[in-house]
């Protein structure tokens, strides 16, 4: 086992974060593991090291989590929050703005409004860069501390009974964690008004690995099959129209009614932030796991930068 | 004389034997434009194109005879993409001394556009790289946005 996981260890370090689908089942679960050891100890493990962050598109969540990793392993944060301040403004590439920031930092997280910006930026440093969400496409880290946050409940996550619900067509978070999901064997219920439904590209996938799902516009039709359910906001930013999104922005509104329609440890998750999805009133119930999820977000994050920086807690 | 016969003298009428150079054959019907300029043949060589030419077995196909020229396989494997049944002949005075069928190669690189309009590479230089998921039907994966992408969507740079 050890010299297994010397294998990953090795594997990881100097390495980039871009998709998740860059990653085996065995890799995913070794992370998985690994961001264990984060949650109980730290050490300046980090110190003398420097994250930059660079934030093309708004971000409270991925940003925060990361400094705040970033700090709490003894290292240092610098970086931009809006475009409009960076080179990019003067029509820099976002390769050369990556290669730029290898002569000032060890390792970079980037978020950028357009698909396959942070393949690009890997290509054009040498440090390791990490993908913190390019457009409607990736956003891994999001994905292992969604997984990290299902393991820890259920300690498994072979098996399980998945719902995704709200807006499947264009959440990237869902996408995502139902192709993480699919090495796992899950049996998965996707819940979303018509409009709204999983992509084709993404259940074709699903079909090639086997797996069971079904989709459904009513939640309480699957609700009492549920171990995890994985809920979205309708992203009023993503419809082209926004009589659309008029029409669809309220259709799931989750309140204290829904657990008498579900299993008693059934966990609610949300990759945050919720809009009028989730019912506050739900916020004090233990099924409601999306702020330890979103602070499970440091740990799978500190377990990240310190593998692929090479140094071990 | 048969039908084929006639279909063949009169295909000989249209374009002329090759003494030296290459011929590529049965590319789908109405890519042989697309395949040249996929081929990058815009040295000067002299170029014969039938378009639309009855093919026993194809019912229709295009064809390019270019003179003193010979292609390579990677060369004609690049083409598989527009058409996956093309075949290459190079010929060396009136004889045919090396004949290939075209193979999808698993990567294809530049030649093809992304369809993806939040994709980075239609908006900055980052040349195209796609994965070949699936044979067939076509079925490519963008290196960068990782849209999948089917044959009948492929458009060329």
């Amino acid at each position: 086992m050890a010299a297994n996981q010397d294998k990953y260890f090795r594997k990881f370090q100097g390495a980039d974060v871009i998709s998740i689908r860059d990653f085996s089942e065995e890799e995913i679960l070794f992370v998985l593991d690994y961001a264990r050891r984060f949650e109980a100890a730290s050490a300046p493990v980090l110190q003398g090291k420097i994250l930059a962050t660079l934030f093309y598109e708004p971000s409270t969540r991925t940003r925060l989590s990361f400094e705040s990793a970033m700090i709490g392993l003894g290292g240092s944060v610098m970086g931009f929050t809006d475009a409009a301040v960076s080179s990019a403004a003067k029509g820099e590439s976002v390769r050369d703005t990556a290669k730029m920031i290898e002569g000032y930092a060890d390792v970079m997280v980037i978020r950028h409004p357009l698909e396959g910006s942070a393949r690009a930026a890997a290509e054009g440093a040498e440090i390791p860069v990490i993908n913190g969400g390019d457009g409607a496409n990736q956003h891994p880290t999001q994905t292992f501390l969604d997984l990290y946050t299902i393991l820890k409940n259920k300690q498994t996550l072979r098996g399980l009974h998945v719902g995704f619900l709200g807006d499947l067509k264009y959440g990237r978070t869902v996408h995502s964690l139902a192709e993480a999901l699919s090495h796992f064997d899950c049996r998965m219920y996707f819940i979303a008004p018509e409009m709204l439904r999983m992509p084709a590209h993404i259940l074709s996938e699903l079909d090639q690995h086997g797996i069971t799902y079904s989709e459904t516009e009513n939640l309480y039709e699957v609700s009492r099959e549920l171990d995890i359910l994985y809920v979205t906001r309708i992203q009023k930013e993503r419809f082209p129209d926004p009589l659309d999104y008029e029409k669809v922005k309220n259709v799931y509104i989750l309140n204290e009614k829904l657990l008498e329609h579900v299993k008693s440890d059934l966990k609610i998750l949300h990759p945050l932030p919720r809009v009028n999805e989730i019912d506050p009133a739900l916020d004090a119930y233990p099924q409601a796991e999306y702020f330890q999820q979103s602070k499970n977000g440091v740990t799978v994050r500190k377990a990240l930068l310190s593998l692929v920086l090479g140094v071990q807690l | 004389m048969t039908d084929e016969k006639n279909s063949s003298v009169s295909m000989e009428m249209r374009i002329s034997k090759l003494r030296n150079g290459a011929v590529i054959d049965h590319l789908r019907p109405g890519t042989a434009m697309k395949a040249i300029q996929v081929l990058g043949v815009t040295d000067g060589s002299t170029l014969s194109i039938g378009m639309f030419l009855d093919s026993k077995k194809m019912g229709r196909k295009d064809l390019i005879k270019i003179e003193n020229r010979t292609l390579t396989t990677k060369e004609i494997n690049k083409i598989a993409v527009l058409s996956p049944e093309a075949t290459l002949c190079n010929i060396r005075d009136y004889q045919v001394v090396q004949k290939t069928k075209a193979h999808l190669p698993r990567e294809i690189s530049v030649i093809v556009r992304c369809n993806n309009p939040k994709c980075i590479t239609n908006h900055e230089k980052v040349g195209t790289l796609f994965a070949v998921v699936e044979d067939n039907p076509l079925k490519l994966r963008c290196r960068y946005c990782e849209r999948a992408m089917s044959g009948d969507e492929i458009e060329l740079i």
